[in-house]
């Protein structure tokens, strides 16, 4: 069985849904908290994928993820390593990771994504959005025909929530814009209902430069997103699922974000 | 050594922040300010050298990606004219600072203690040069809160000293002695001057108790005479009206000048409230429905909500402090709220949900502002982001609010914060709603350290407010400090750690320990080992000072050591400061001084009744003048754009709806995402389809004409939002699990007769016993249980002679249980072809309606419930539902019928609506506009007619038909009245 680890603590908000989406994917699914892993009582060794789920870890004070960044980044195991050397080391063991919403602004500022140069460095940020507030709505996003992540596979179009203040992908250096384009790193993003990217708020609901939702990393093992697939396990979740179950009283009741939990889970289970 | 570290974005890169406040300094102060650039400031006073600050700067704060950093220099672009630099007072939370030490001690790996203070500041560039006069009105208006914030003024050509907001209080602590021998006026003169808020009896009392021979003999031993200034400070705060209700508790001289009627009513509480659900508690076992668990005596409500798990619900306002400062007093109140169903029984609850309901003047209002009085606009912008961080940031959904204006809260706002949360049934086997106190258990402080915030937080919410009100009574909440706390009391409980808990609010530890106390009958508490923010508080100050996001805990003694290990691993400050005994004296010392020695029955039961007057008189009031020729088109446009009326759309997405993954009815659904629902579903797991329904009634402008049809109407509007999206009646069969769970907020002016500063106090107070007896009638008429609630008793704001007080006001904040959230019902059309209805009648009612109230108008006939009629109707629409009959449903209230059809049309479907078989009698306007109670629009699919009409008789009044087009047209007699494209329209401020 795949079994997921999911970090929680310490401001961690989204641990319940992840761990339910893991499980409902037909994985097992634990959460285990931040403190115990930093003193070396759980290893994230012994799992297939590394989940860090959204939130407000730390207040964000520093800015979104910053502090458990730093964390991940400075702070000693038992073993002498970082917690972001463990990681490193689990991902060159081509397991997986995934972070959403504060994770994935986590994950962008260890240096892990979009990592173009390959080198570890913050290439991009995700900054306060356009509106300079917290955005709470639901979202079209897209992802494009040809990518390397396993989390999307088969997916072209889905509806998902989005939760936060800091969710702009701010891309400073053009250089690294024309990496991320040319190896295909932009897996998601924000589009109208028709299904064509946008930039027009609030579709766009951050001003995410190209209207980017969601980056991977060249080896398609990383994966940050924004939007919360967690929060739509089920039909019952979306804002409209009365009218569309009133026009087809047959269709599916599981939710679009279930797909992506069923996508890692099932790739992991064939490999 | 002093260092500064500044960090702003790359020239090249957009400043939202700075656009922002730009456009803000346009629009709301009229101040043309050209650009605006925007930079972080972090001080510090330690000794390291400037490179290590650099690599300190470089490793843990910076957005390597975005921002450029500059140490100890002061970047000074020379296309900006000037900065203004805020910071927060010494000694006000500082969240950003805490992380940047925390992160500190991480980076260099040493002890949090050990590292550099760190003071959190922000900069704002402004490019074209301004009047010290605008610099002053930006800094106070937009950028921060003179009460909290220092500002700094920088201009280009000028060197940079940066600020250090260090807290220094050089007193050594000591406890002072206080003679109340006194004449009465200086015993007043004393307790206004100590902001005691105690009134002349109540200081007679204490006196008379220090004079007692018994006492005195008690107190020689302990080495006390006179009472000391931790004393009298305990005593107010347990008196106080915010910690005692002494007004709801009084003895009330009641006379009713429209009937007649005469009586003395003997606390208010006892009579309405706690007699109300003690008789609703009767019927419900009469029919053996026993899911009331704990009522009235803990900090939150608890029922049974599934053979696992008590559902726990509280609601509570925190008022005067969000009149000082907005943002502060928001999310404080929220997390403060928060904190009740978390410290209930034992503890260890996991929040579900939060709800709001705010109260405030128009954002347009134009009237001059009194000294101390912060502009509606302010308030609301503050407010909202102080309740949106509050939930955001402790992952709890809002699920559901409700906003109402009106320009008498415009000096004080009201801001009712709710949470439901679940709690497990049992702790290996032992229950845990109930808690226990055995002697020789110790006392335990747990979370956030203690400082001058927040002291006299309990008395100063117990007076008016006015210009001289106290700054340290304003706190601001730290979310991720409490979030720490709240998965540390999961666990902790959960492995049977703590005896029983409860919140540090009002009053501080005065009020939590004295309250556990009363558990044991006694209690010795140690303030020296109390953890404090910083040197210099006075033993009284540590003892009452509201510091926020701390828990009291009862643990027994060999638990301590396993407790305090779980705490440090999440990062929870834990300190024992003394022990719990029943020798029946609150014992508080500061090492070897004796700082208080009272008598806990004095103490608690001590306080004097209070004596108070009602006097009803029925208001005047005339008939309403409307012109005779009216534009219907036009007034429902008017309508849906009105303040009350209009979408809170702006407000509702800045609040996390979806954290939790199990929110079913959110506050906007259908295709649009715009249509408002009239109550929110969070189902309560992953395991089954069971949840929670929530709902809000309040209706203060009813009271302008009769504050019982205000109080009755606002219940039904709280019971029918329920019905509406597909709830139960309680009780309606044996043991069948439906529990209700409501709390009632009142918040009303003072209502304490006085000659002169309150001429009219004696009709206040009647209105308030009027509100009463509707909770009373309305509750065992449905049987429905208030559990908990809370009153707010003098929202007055005060400069001068001038008053600016609030109608009375009372909220019911009701949930409960949906058996399947899969079965609920949303309030948009959901197919074109389906038949729409109107359930139960109108009246000749526009009494105080949002359509009056558009020419300025209040009119006499305010809507009144017909408790029966509205119950057999529920049980109809119950029966519907169970046969799954109804696709859409929307409770009518604010705007009458046409609105609740247009906010049914949001969803991109129309309606054709034909009025005819409404009413014979009845006017156009009042088939329109009216706001009678117990009525709903619903549609349903042509095949269900016969069945959904066979069930609801006469009490379904067939008026039209959803159409394909996003239009509405009204009909009256072959009249084409209202005609035209319904779409929300956002609130604007």
């Amino acid at each position: 069985m795949v079994k997921a680890l999911i970090i929680t603590g310490f401001g961690i908000n989204c641990q319940e849904e992840m761990v339910a989406a893991y499980e409902l994917a037909g994985a097992s699914a634990e959460q285990i908290h931040l403190q115990q892993l930093l003193l070396g009582n759980v290893s994230i060794h012994d799992y297939d994928i590394l989940n860090l789920a959204g939130g407000f870890s730390f207040g964000d004070d520093l800015g979104a993820g910053k502090v458990l960044a730093n964390k991940i980044q400075s702070q000693r195991l038992p073993s002498g390593k970082t917690l972001l050397q463990e990681i490193t080391t689990f991902i060159a063991e081509g397991k997986h990771v995934l972070g959403i919403c504060n994770g994935f602004q986590v994950l962008v500022r260890l240096g892990l994504l979009p990592n173009t140069q390959l080198d570890g460095q913050q290439e991009v940020s995700l900054m306060t959005n356009d509106s300079t507030r917290f955005e709470a709505r639901w979202v079209h996003c897209i992802v494009p025909p040809k990518h390397n992540s396993p989390f999307l596979k088969g997916i072209t179009q889905i509806e998902l929530p989005v939760r936060h203040a800091e969710g702009k992908l701010v891309i400073a250096k053009a250089e690294i814009q024309a990496q991320i384009i040319k190896d295909k790193l932009n897996v998601m993003s924000y589009s109208s209902s028709e299904g064509s990217s946008t930039n027009k708020y609030p579709e766009n609901p951050n001003g995410a430069m190209l209207n980017c939702a969601a980056l991977t990393d060249i080896t398609g093992q990383i994966l940050g997103m924004m939007p919360h697939p967690e929060a739509f396990l089920s039909l019952y979740n979306h804002p409209n699922w009365r009218p569309l179950l009133r026009q087809n009283p047959d269709r599916s009741k599981v939710g679009e974000g279930l797909q992506i939990f069923k996508n890692i889970v099932d790739y992991l289970s064939d490999k | 050594m002093r260092h500064y570290i500044q960090f702003r974005l790359r020239p090249n890169l957009r400043d939202a922040k700075g656009e922002h406040i730009a456009q803000q300094c346009q629009t709301q102060l009229q101040i043309a300010v050209g650009r605006v650039r925007t930079a972080r400031l972090f001080t510090l006073d330690y000794p390291i050298e400037t490179d290590r600050v650099i690599f300190y700067a470089q490793s843990a704060i910076q957005d390597r990606a975005t921002e450029e950093l500059s140490v100890n220099t002061w970047w000074q672009p020379t296309d900006f004219a000037q900065a203004i630099v805020v910071a927060n007072l010494p000694g006000v939370t500082d969240d950003l600072g805490r992380s940047a030490r925390l992160t500190w001690s991480d980076l260099f790996d040493i002890n949090r203690t050990d590292s550099p203070i760190i003071y959190a500041q922000q900069v704002y560039y402004f490019e074209r040069s301004l009047s010290v006069e605008h610099l002053q009105l930006i800094a106070t208006k937009l950028l921060g809160n003179p009460l909290i914030q220092h500002f700094q003024y920088w201009q280009q050509g000028q060197t940079f000293e940066p600020y250090f907001p260090a807290v220094q209080l050089l007193q050594a602590p000591s406890v002072a002695t206080i003679d109340l021998k006194q004449s009465d006026e200086a015993l007043l003169q004393l307790s206004q001057q100590k902001i005691l808020a105690l009134n002349l009896a109540e200081m007679q009392a204490i006196a008379a108790y220090f004079e007692l021979p018994t006492v005195q003999a008690s107190r020689k031993e302990v080495g006390l005479s006179l009472p000391t200034d931790a004393e009298l400070e305990i005593l107010a705060q347990t008196w106080s009206e915010h910690c005692k209700h002494k007004e709801f508790n009084a003895t009330i001289d009641y006379r009713n000048q429209e009937t007649g009627e005469q009586k003395t009513i003997y606390s208010l509480f006892d009579t309405y409230i706690k007699a109300a659900t003690e008789q609703v508690k009767k019927q419900l076992e009469a029919k053996q429905n026993y899911w009331l668990v704990k009522v009235f005596d803990d900090n939150a409500g608890v029922v049974q909500a599934t053979d696992k798990h008590l559902f726990v619900w509280k609601v509570e306002t925190h008022n005067s402090p969000s009149a000082l400062d907005p943002y502060g007093g928001a999310i404080t109140g929220i997390l403060g709220n928060n904190r009740d169903p978390l410290a209930t029984g034992i503890g260890g609850a996991i929040l579900l949900f939060n709800t709001n309901v705010l109260c405030f003047g128009s954002p347009q209002y134009n009237k001059p502002l009194l000294a101390g009085q912060l502009h509606p606009k302010q308030i609301l912008e503050g407010v909202v982001k102080g309740i949106a961080d509050g939930g955001n940031k402790s992952g709890v959904p809002t699920i559901n609010g409700a906003v109402v204006f009106d320009d008498r809260y415009s000096g004080k706002p009201l801001v009712y914060c709710g949470t439901g949360a679940l709690m497990p049934y049992e702790y290996e086997g032992k229950p845990t709603w109930i808690k226990e106190i055995n002697q020789g258990d110790r006392i335990v402080l747990l979370g956030g350290r203690v400082g001058k915030d927040g002291i006299h937080g309990a008395t100063f919410s117990s007076l008016e407010i006015d210009e001289n009100s106290p700054a340290t009574a304003v706190q601001i909440g730290a979310p991720i400090v409490q979030k720490k706390l709240a998965d540390f009391m999961q666990v902790a409980c959960r492995r049977g750690l703590i005896q029983c808990s409860t919140d540090n609010g009002a009053g501080g530890l005065s009020s939590s320990i004295g309250e556990l106390a009363r558990l044991s009958n006694g209690a010795v508490v140690h303030l020296e080992q109390v953890p404090l923010k910083y040197q210099g508080l006075q033993p009284w100050e540590i003892f009452v000072s509201e510091s926020q996001e701390r828990m009291t805990l009862a643990v027994t003694p060999q638990h301590l050591t396993e407790l305090r290990a779980l705490a440090e691993s999440y990062e929870v400050e834990l300190t024992d400061v003394g022990y719990f005994e029943n020798t029946g004296w609150l014992d508080v010392r500061y090492e070897e001084q004796q700082v208080a020695y009272l008598d806990m029955q004095f103490l608690h039961d001590g306080v004097p009744t209070k004596q108070l007057v009602a006097d009803w008189q029925k208001p005047k009031l005339m008939p309403a003048k409307i012109p005779a020729t009216l534009d219907y088109n036009q007034i429902l446009l008017q309508l849906l754009a009105s303040l009350n009326i209009c979408s809170r759309e702006p407000i509702i997405r800045q609040y996390d709806h979806e954290v939790k993954g199990r929110t079913i009815l959110k506050p906007l659904m259908g295709k649009t995402h715009q249509v408002p629902q009239d109550a929110g579903v969070i189902r309560f797991d992953f395991e089954s389809w069971a949840g929670v329904a929530v709902s809000n009634g309040i209706l203060p402008r009813y009271g302008d004409i009769d504050p019982y049809a205000m109080s009755a109407g606002a219940f039904d509007e709280g019971i029918r939002q329920i019905i509406a999206v597909g709830g139960r009646l309680p009780n309606t069969q044996p043991n069948d699990g439906v529990f209700w769970s409501v709390n009632d907020n009142f918040c009303v002016p003072d209502s304490v007769y006085h000659a002169t500063k309150n001429p009219d106090g004696k009709q206040k107070l009647a209105k308030l016993v009027k509100m009463c007896e509707a909770l009373y009638d309305m509750a065992t008429y449905f049987d429905i249980p208030l559990t908990s609630g809370k009153d707010s008793m003098k929202n007055d704001f005060k400069s001068g002679t001038t008053k600016i007080s609030i109608p009375p006001t009372i909220l019911y904040s009701m949930t409960a249980k949906i058996d399947d959230v899969r079965q609920t019902i949303t309030s948009e059309w959901q197919a074109a072809g389906d038949l729409i209805y109107q359930l139960g009648d109108t009246y000749d009612e526009l009494g105080a309606s949002e359509f009056y109230q558009l020419y300025g108008q209040l009119g006499q006939q305010v809507p009144q419930v017909r408790p029966q009629a509205a119950k057999e109707l529920y049980l109809n629409v119950m029966e519907a539902n169970q046969q799954r009959l109804i696709q859409s449903c929307h409770d009518i209230s604010d705007g009458g019928l046409a609105v609740a059809i247009a906010e049914s049309c949001f969803g991109g479907l129309g309606a054709n609506i034909q009025l005819d078989s409404l009413s014979a009698t009845l006017s156009c306007n009042t088939l329109l506009f009216a706001e009678s109670h117990s009525r709903f629009v619903v549609s349903i699919a042509p095949a269900d007619q016969v069945a959904f009409e066979a069930i609801l008789g006469n009490r379904a009044y067939r008026i039209g038909q959803v159409t394909t087009s996003p239009k509405l047209v009204i009909q009256q007699q072959e009249n084409t009245i209202i005609d035209t494209t319904v779409k929300s329209i956002p609130l604007q401020w």
